[in-house]
């Protein structure tokens, strides 16, 4: 009778060990989840990986929901999101860490009276209900929106934060940040978006709810058009010693050339 | 002595055989590569829905994968540039195999090979920065990136391959037919059209072919001032996004059915390309029945 317990127990450990088997792995890292986050996370884990030869970082694609689901699940070490944790979430035993602030510049061109829209208007200009800038104290003209491709982290992260998903009427959907620069500084009646940091001074910056995009506004919270990213980990349950190193090093100020790199505002 | 001459012999057969294959192994590779990778998507989404489908929301929260506003483009864009460059592409043509004078000739041929040789991404730039905003004020429009801007830029871009491939067609027509005509009285406009342009037809046909193989398949130039919205094109000033600009603008964050969605796009392009060229092959045979 003894041994079939100690049997079953050892069975049932093996399981729960499996279920978590990417995570007990001693020299790896697995992290899933947001895809806006996978230029700066593939820094960090290229990074990691030149600094700690003999250990693997996997990065799986997912979005920020599959992300927070995998490490709750204890399918992976460390989910990313791109996004505060919701309360069930946080009641799960999960904890969110904030590694960096993905602040989005709404820009027009230098020629264009405007200077400052509230975030309500932003969202009205990118559905379509404010066509013209006369309506938002500009020189009469139709609006011209320029934006990205569908599946762009900037674009997922514009449209989530003024809640304009699926719903922006683009006149131009361009493939990278600097095509949107050149054409809103083409015409005078364009207006984009863009990463704070790869803003260039052929356009104007406008200011949101009357605070200018910088890295200050942008880590304070104070400018709107921003959200966190975040390193979801289980409150309960320490990380493997590798995993601890990267979470570690990615909070880190040797991390912080590598995240300002990838377009986005370093927490710390 | 003779036979190691053979048997270097076999050796550089054998070797220029290897070299041969591998051309044809690409094209076997890319087919069925893109025939696996193409088709399970449209089975998924259904080929109707697919095909005939106004609305391309691939990464909505209800996704549609309709890609006719894709096909519509790409066709307005390749008639248009075709419309627009085979006029000036023949006629420019035409001066330089009959009318030009040798310098003019050595020197109007230069640009129309550097032409050929400038990179897409080039025209895109150019065409964003200068043909774009032209667009837009000369028309009135909010924007000028849209389908004209487009047309214009692969106008330009299969000049060169038209101009070309019109210029050898009608230096092949034998002499004697020019000289017979002129002889019995004609003139020498009467000869070109009457003579010449007909005699050299399949081989101008094959040049068309050869622009709108050119145009359908540009890429690069088109992205860059086509606007890419997935629009039905049903203006010049239409923001509109081609066949080719639908795969790359996509392609690089795209996962799941939205990326096999992609790959059914190219393959529906690819069906195109070789329809073009079964075209193609088919006017050139005609030629030579000639």
């Amino acid at each position: 009778m003894k041994k079939i317990l100690s049997l079953l127990l050892a069975l049932t450990l093996t399981l729960a060990l499996t279920g978590c088997s990417s995570g007990s792995g001693d020299a790896s890292v697995s992290t899933d989840g947001s895809t806006s986050m996978e230029k700066v996370i593939g820094a960090l884990g290229e990074r990691f990986m030149e600094d700690h030869p003999n250990t693997t970082f996997t990065y799986n694609p997912t979005g920020s929901g599959s992300g927070i689901q995998a490490v709750q699940e204890g399918r992976c070490q460390i989910g990313l999101s791109s996004r505060s944790l919701k309360e069930e979430e946080l009641a799960a035993g999960l904890t969110g860490t904030v590694l960096a602030y993905d602040g989005i510049a709404v820009v027009v061109n230098p020629e264009n009276p405007v200077t400052d829209l509230d975030t309500e208007t932003i969202a009205q200009i990118f559905t379509g209900q404010i066509t013209d800038w006369s309506q938002v104290g500009g020189q009469p003209g139709e609006i011209v929106l320029i934006g990205r491709e569908a599946g762009s982290g900037t674009r997922d992260g514009f449209e989530s934060i003024t809640g304009t998903e699926d719903l922006c009427q683009y006149r131009q959907e361009l493939t990278s940040t600097g095509d949107v620069i050149t054409a809103v500084s083409q015409n005078p009646a364009a207006i984009g978006y863009a990463s704070l940091a790869s803003v260039k001074d052929t356009v104007k910056l406008l200011s949101v709810d009357g605070v200018l995009p910088s890295e200050e506004t942008i880590r304070q919270g104070s400018y709107p058009i921003q959200r966190p990213f975040l390193l979801v980990t289980r409150s309960d349950e320490p990380l493997g010693q590798t995993a601890q190193d990267f979470f570690d090093f990615a909070l880190s100020p040797e991390a912080y050339e590598l995240i300002a790199a990838a377009g986005v505002v370093s927490a710390n | 002595m003779k036979h190691t001459a053979k048997r270097s012999e076999q050796v550089i057969h054998a070797l220029f055989f290897l070299l041969g294959m591998v051309a044809v192994a690409c094209v076997i590779l890319i087919t069925v590569y893109l025939v696996f990778s193409g088709l399970p998507a449209i089975l998924q989404i259904g080929p109707g829905p697919f095909l005939t489908g106004k609305v391309w929301a691939s990464t909505a929260a209800q996704p549609q994968y309709g890609i006719l506003p894709f096909i519509l483009s790409s066709l307005a864009g390749t008639a248009g540039a075709i419309l627009l460059g085979l006029p000036v592409g023949f006629l420019t043509a035409l001066y330089l195999a009959k009318l030009a004078p040798p310098r003019i000739r050595a020197l109007l041929g230069q640009a129309v090979s550097v032409l050929a040789g400038i990179p897409s991404v080039v025209y895109g730039l150019v065409g964003m920065m200068v043909l774009v905003p032209a667009v837009r004020s000369l028309f009135g429009v909010p924007d000028g990136a849209g389908l004209l801007s487009a047309i214009i830029v692969l106008a330009i871009m299969i000049l060169p391959s038209i101009v070309k491939m019109t210029v050898t067609a009608l230096n092949a027509v034998p002499q004697e037919y020019e000289a017979a005509s002129l002889a019995l009285g004609a003139t020498a406009e009467e000869t070109w059209v009457r003579v010449t342009i007909p005699a050299a037809r399949s081989g101008i046909a094959a040049a068309v072919v050869l622009g709108v193989g050119r145009a359908i398949g540009e890429s690069m130039a088109v992205m860059m001032v086509a606007g890419n919205a997935p629009n039905l094109p049903d203006s010049l000033f239409q923001s509109v996004r081609f066949l080719t600009t639908a795969v790359a603008s996509e392609m690089s964050y795209s996962s799941g059915l939205q990326q096999q969605a992609l790959f059914s796009i190219a393959l529906v392009l690819f069906l195109f390309i070789m329809l073009l060229n079964a075209l193609l092959n088919f006017i050139l045979k005609g030629e030579n029945k000639l």
